[in-house]
């Protein structure tokens, strides 16, 4: 039984943002936070309802790229057809996440701010590092859906697909706060177990995510994203990547480090070598270097290198 | 709770109107699901709110706790049993209801969520004497065994009929992908909703 709460419905950004005294939860779509509810990992006095404040969730292109409204629904970003056009990557995202009617409600500022899926953190029982105890459960338990990168603190793998793709097409956040507005980088908004174990972002828990920017990409630029799950449809995966060729080769791995994981080595190849198949296995190999996979989870390498190859070339042809 | 929209024109739609015109930008799309309001900025709960909820077409008061879901209160204070709830994580989808036309899981939404929005049940579908042909279908070709994920089976099928009145397998199969079925009755489900199709359900 969830414990009980008060609910409010906000009006504005602003409206929002003063309910947020740390003992209140925000809910966008309300697919995770319902979930914790039930799990008993929180118990907030407040929800502030987000949903009801208006505006928040349009999809707007101009000239200086793609501005998403954090109340955008997966399903949305999924079909909108410029996003599918330029942004290929992110919709593809957005459509492989969950089921069909969890993109109808999940918000793309949601997927980006739930916690992680780690069974250890999802059950109660379990008083793990990240939920203030002292010891990370996956280290030397059941690992094999963990992280094979920067996992020897906390070995969870991020949970957010989208935030994989807006990495590599090099998003920048806006976020809201009692004093105004910050606009974070993507690639600096997601926070290290080394850096705070308790968090998974910078967002402050009297902000709000206000808005997604994606610069235009440059003539020329295509994307791709893959998933390999153990089944296709309400599976989280067991390996993901996002893959932008142009200007500025991005190659981002989702379900491999508590963050979503730039793989540099493989972005340099990209970007002084024409794509073909030889240069695609290279970034591959590349992507993996430097791994540290957990006792069950070795098998996510070879795995890693197949999608990362054949996302490399899929959005080559894209 | 907030009042109802009775000026023809939707806070949505208005909102939709004035976007476009702003300088140099185009609204590429609308949140289906987010109805703009005017609602009260007062918490309310944690105790039993007084809430109106339209049903299949039918308005109805309840009082619901916040930490009340959809599917809770259709079962147990509106006593709308035929949907059912099997994982309560949105894992199987056989609590699929309508929220304004769209399947959602309603163990995963907050009855206050709903707000003025209309839900629509596999009751409101149709009745034992006047079966939507979705239902009519499912019966004819035989795709319930022990029936618990059937409702969100139909629910999920019906939803893609109306968008998509002749679906391809591969379309009926996407729609559903979310509803679990353990008995694996699944080559039943997609022929009764081809089957429908053709009947122009």
């Amino acid at each position: 039984m969830i414990a009980k709460f008060q609910w409010q419905d906000a009006r504005t950004v602003q409206d929002a943002i003063a309910q947020l005294d740390g003992t209140s939860m925000v809910k966008a779509g309300g697919i995770d936070v319902m979930d914790r509810l039930k799990e008993g990992l929180d118990s907030p006095a407040t929800l502030v309802n987000i949903r009801t404040i208006p505006g928040l969730d349009q999809i707007r292109e101009d000239a200086t790229g793609l501005h998403i409204g954090p109340m955008v629904t997966l399903d949305q970003l999924d079909k909108n057809e410029t996003v599918r056009a330029s942004y290929t990557a992110l919709a593809d995202a957005a459509g492989h996440a969950a089921t069909p009617h969890i993109r109808n409600v999940a918000t793309v500022g949601g997927n980006i701010l739930q916690r992680p899926r780690c069974w250890y953190f999802r059950n109660e029982q379990f008083h793990c590092l990240k939920k203030g105890g002292d010891r990370c459960f996956a280290q030397d338990g059941e690992n094999e859906y963990h992280a094979i990168f920067g996992n020897q603190i906390c070995a969870i793998v991020h949970p957010s697909a989208v935030a994989v793709a807006l990495l590599a097409l090099g998003a920048t956040f806006e976020v809201t706060g009692k004093r105004g507005e910050r606009q974070v980088p993507s690639e600096q908004f997601f926070v290290r177990p080394d850096e705070d174990v308790h968090r998974e972002h910078t967002l402050a828990a009297d902000e709000l995510l206000t808005a997604i920017n994606i610069p235009k990409p440059a003539s020329g630029t295509r994307s791709a994203y893959m998933k390999l799950g153990e089944k296709e449809s309400f599976d989280w995966p067991i390996a993901e990547v996002a893959v932008v060729l142009g200007a500025r080769p991005g190659v981002v791995l989702g379900a491999a480090a508590p963050v979503p994981w730039r793989a540099v080595g493989a972005e340099r190849i990209l970007a002084g070598n024409p794509i073909n198949e030889d240069t695609a296995r290279a970034a591959a190999k590349a992507a993996l270097q430097g791994a540290t996979p957990l006792r069950n989870n070795s098998y996510k390498l070879p795995i890693f290198e197949t999608i990362v190859r054949r996302t490399i070339l899929a959005a080559a042809r894209a | 709770m907030s009042k109802k929209q009775n000026d023809g024109l939707s806070r949505r739609q208005f909102l939709r109107g004035s976007a476009l015109t702003a300088a140099g930008t185009t609204i590429l799309n609308s949140g289906l699901l987010a109805h703009a309001e005017s609602p009260t900025s007062n918490a309310v709960g944690p105790g039993p709110v007084p809430i109106t909820l339209r049903i299949n077409g039918k308005d109805h008061d309840l009082s619901v706790e916040p930490r009340t879901t959809l599917a809770d209160a259709l079962r147990d204070t509106l006593h709308l049993t035929g949907t059912k709830v099997v994982c309560d994580r949105g894992a199987c989808s056989a609590c699929t209801v309508w929220i304004d036309g769209i399947p959602v899981n309603s163990c995963l939404t907050f009855v206050l969520d709903v707000g003025q929005r209309e839900v629509t049940t596999i009751e409101g579908l149709g009745t034992p004497d006047h079966m939507h042909p979705v239902q009519a279908a499912f019966v004819e070709y035989d795709a319930a065994q022990c029936g618990y994920c059937t409702p969100g089976m139909v629910m999920s099928t019906a939803a893609l009929l109306k968008s998509n009145p002749n679906p391809t397998l591969e379309d009926v199969q996407h729609a559903v992908s979310g509803n679990l079925c353990r008995c694996g009755t699944y080559p039943k489900v997609f022929a009764a909703a081809l089957a429908a199709a053709r009947k122009g359900a």
